[in-house]
């Protein structure tokens, strides 16, 4: 069974707790990419219900525009997943996230869950993606399989928190200690050519800190970026979207190989510099963030 | 009768005469003057040498012979920290006198003193261009037996221009006097800025006392009004809670609803044409239009442009962008805070400028006319974009026309900022509960659902659709609102017109009723 394809731009994901209304309401309205729904680390523990509920109302009656719509459940271990589950697997979000997933038996035991309520309400298995969320360093180890273990997992992301926490670090705010776990998660989605997240960046107030941040993570081939004040967006949003000198540069590059494909050059050079197929590659890349299409250059 | 908007506006109503209705917003501008009669400012004169000074505030009310049905005015630079204002309605209602009309630039909600004498016959009616609180909802409830009047800031010169509003007694707070009364809000530990809308009142009203914490040698300099002028000077001790007349500096909204509305204004502003080398810029000074100045900040420098002047009311925020050289002077009517006086006493090109230059439109041109882009809020906007900026849901009084209607007239290009519901209120709807601006001036709406471009403005709409701006027709916001919110009830009312709203050029656009208890 093959994935749909992801449609959605994957810069910015807002984390939006399940329990509070207003922010569920207008979660569309503020440039994020895509907003997640949460019912796990954001609720209070006797919030959970009613978080559900009104998750699942929002998501029947709510636009969310051009958003991508996320919902976290709860694992599937708590006494607060499998009711998650039955609740918001039937809504087809464009996505569910599962978090702390560990190991391949984990993956495997909730996708059969998923699919097995997907057939009660006769919903097909290629509608709702997975995202899975790594969060301890057991996850970490086991990322690559865990990640190919579905066509249906299109994203995978770093929950930087929790793996501190998991890892016993005292000091995380530097992300010395979750780099290499980053590092990996990187390479696993890049394996599986998927999507992938980076975490949150807590200190709301430090905008210069979480432009650095995000400068960082697209560097080590990051998607994007999980946010969970709206104020966030902008800066990552700009981050992620190629300048106009780098769209510029893109569109001679595009054009040159355009132009050199029908004299039958491989390799040539723009600006004094080499261009070969992968230059290419991260040059059409740089248009698609830009949205621009190949027919209009 | 019916005003052009269809509002019903009676021919006459007791305790303000005969009413005239909205015809448009340049209707009475195109003959070129104003046709009704002004009044001349008085005829004082002084002796060489001859002593201004008071003991104190009721001293001086007391020499200037206060009488019943008599106009008493203040400026509102003191903003919410003024104490001046309801010292001197306590005096003249302490001397017994009643019927007074109570004509403040403004009123805030430093003014909840003055309801007792709402209710006591010390004050019967009320000239001012904002009204909130406690005062607000008193007024809609219909404690005055006449209607008071909401002008707004270009209004109310010409309304005491034409005699409308007659003063015979103003009480003008300044933050530094010298013994013949020149006074400035520049300087001084209750430091306030600008005294522009004081001017009028101390050119035009019978008696003039100027009352300040800060007795300077003279003379005073700068000075803002000027001692020719003055009749009295006070030293007291206090002219109100300096925190709350201005405070550090100005902080942009950290709220993402209104930095996300800004930006998107910001976006409007920056693709409608109008952001170039030499444009002229006016935000208000709260929520997302204050926001708005932070993006325009960034582009301006991105894109290389200098801008001409800022105007009207002045944050700490104008005052950077000219220090960056992002504009060329800023042209100040009121201040907004503690840095701004500073940067009006020091700097050449931070000019102080009085209402009347800013925005009477019966002159030969205030600055409100040379505006490229102002960007005003709203309480709420109907599908003709008319705009209400007085009244709130229940139908109180809890807003400002202020210079709302004067810039909007002026701008090339206005844009109102709001968002589309507030709590489970919407904002953009079919009708307004009251009208203070009317469409035909609004060019733009940008809320956080979507931007509306005004018909009349196809140009601006082609605009923005070519750089990629998706522009929804506003009567499909208002639907997608009434989505969300449900369709609200329409406020219960009485008959009774309990204010008047007045257009700039002194035509009444609404009325507002008593609200139904």
């Amino acid at each position: 069974m093959e994935s749909k394809k992801n449609t959605f731009k994957r810069r910015t994901m807002l984390y939006i707790p399940g329990n509070n209304p207003a922010m569920l309401q207008q979660g569309s309205v503020y440039g994020a990419d895509g907003v997640l729904l949460d019912l796990e680390d954001a609720v209070a523990l006797n919030q959970k219900d009613s978080a559900r509920i009104l998750v699942s109302h929002m998501l029947k009656y709510i636009s969310y525009e051009a958003c991508e719509v996320t919902v976290r459940v709860n694992h599937i271990d708590t006494p607060f997943g499998l009711d998650d589950l039955k609740q918001i697997v039937p809504l087809q979000p464009d996505a569910i996230r599962l978090p702390k997933v560990e190991t391949l038996d984990e993956i495997s035991r909730i996708i059969k869950l998923v699919e097995e309520i997907e057939d009660e309400h006769n919903l097909p298995h290629d509608k709702m993606n997975i995202h899975v969320m790594i969060e301890t360093a057991l996850g970490v180890q086991n990322v690559y399989d865990i990640a190919k273990y579905s066509p249906r997992i299109d994203a995978i992301s770093i929950g930087g928190q929790d793996l501190a926490a998991d890892m016993q670090l005292v000091k995380a705010n530097d992300g010395v200690g979750i780099d290499y776990a980053r590092k990996q998660i990187v390479m696993a989605a890049k394996a599986c050519k998927i999507d992938v997240f980076d975490t949150v960046y807590v200190d709301v107030e430090n905008e210069e800190g979480l432009r650095e941040e995000a400068e960082y993570i697209k560097k080590l081939g990051f998607t994007g970026k999980a946010i969970i004040n709206p104020r966030q967006i902008e800066i990552v949003n700009e981050v992620f979207t190629p300048t106009e000198q780098e769209i510029r540069k893109a569109v001679k590059i595009v054009k040159a190989f355009e132009r050199n494909k029908k004299e039958g050059i491989g390799v040539f050079a723009v600006d004094g510099k080499m261009v070969d197929a992968p230059v290419v590659q991260r040059a059409l890349r740089v248009l698609e963030m830009a949205d621009i299409e190949l027919a209009d250059l | 009768m019916k005003n052009i908007l269809q509002r019903d506006i009676p021919q006459e109503l007791e305790g303000i005469g005969v009413l005239e209705p909205f015809e448009g917003a340049f209707t009475k501008l195109k003959k070129g003057w104003m046709e009704e009669a002004t009044v001349p400012p008085p005829n004082k004169a002084k002796l060489p040498h001859s002593n201004k000074v008071c003991d104190n505030l009721r001293e001086a009310i007391i020499k200037t012979q206060p009488k019943n049905g008599m106009t008493v005015s203040f400026h509102h630079h003191l903003r919410a920290g003024d104490s001046i204002l309801v010292e001197s309605i306590k005096i003249l209602a302490d001397l017994g006198i009643k019927d007074i009309t109570l004509a403040s630039s403004s009123l805030t909600s430093a003014h909840v003193g003055i309801l007792p004498y709402l209710k006591d016959g010390t004050i019967t009616q009320i000239y001012s261009s904002g009204i909130r609180g406690e005062l607000g909802k008193a007024l809609a409830e219909g404690v005055l037996p006449k209607p008071f009047v909401i002008h707004s800031h270009g209004g109310r010169v010409r309304a005491v221009h034409t005699g409308r509003i007659n003063i015979d007694l103003t009480v003008l707070a300044a933050s530094a006097s010298d013994i013949e009364g020149n006074a400035t809000g520049s300087h001084g530990p209750s430091a306030f800025g600008s005294m522009g809308y004081a001017a009028i009142d101390s050119w035009y009203a019978k008696q003039v006392i100027v009352v300040s914490d800060n007795i300077v040698d003279y003379p005073c300099v700068p000075q803002s009004v000027s001692q020719n002028y003055i009749d009295y000077v006070v030293k007291v001790d206090s002219i109100g809670d300096p925190s709350k007349i201005a405070g550090g500096t100005t902080r942009i909204t950290k709220a993402p609803m209104d930095l996300q509305i800004a930006r998107l204004a910001a976006q409007v502003i920056e693709h409608s044409g109008e952001l170039k080398d030499g444009f002229s810029f006016q935000v208000g000074a709260g929520g997302a239009s204050l926001a708005v100045a932070k993006y325009i900040r960034k582009t301006m420098k991105r894109r290389e442009i200098k801008g001409s002047f800022i105007l009207g009311g002045i944050t700490s925020y104008g005052v950077d962008m000219l220090n960056e050289g992002l504009f060329r002077s800023i042209f100040d009517v009121q201040s907004f805070d503690a840095a701004v006086s500073s940067s009006l006493i020091n700097n050449p090109f931070h000019i102080e400028i009085p209402a009347g230059l800013y925005a009477n439109p019966f002159n030969c041109g205030c600055m409100t006319n040379k505006l490229d882009v102002v960007v005003l809020g709203a309480l709420e906007i109907d599908t003709d974009f008319n705009v209400n900026v007085i009244t709130g849901s229940e139908g109180y009084v809890r807003g400002a026309s202020g210079g709302h209607s004067d810039t909007a007239s002026g701008a090339n290009l206005t844009v109102a900022v709001c968002p589309s519901f507030r709590g489970r209120i919407p904002i953009v709807k079919e009708n307004v509960h009251t009208i203070v601006t009317p469409g035909e001036s609004i060019d733009v709406l940008v809320t956080e659902r979507g931007i509306c471009v005004n018909p009349k403005r196809p140009d601006l709409k082609e605009n923005l659709v070519k750089s990629g701006i998706i522009v929804k027709d506003i009567k499909d916001l208002a639907k997608e609102v009434e989505q969300i919110t449900g369709k609200a009830k329409p406020i219960e009312n009485e008959d009774r017109i309990v204010g008047v709203v007045e257009y700039r050029d002194g035509t009444i656009i609404d009325v507002i009723r008593q609200v139904k208890q």
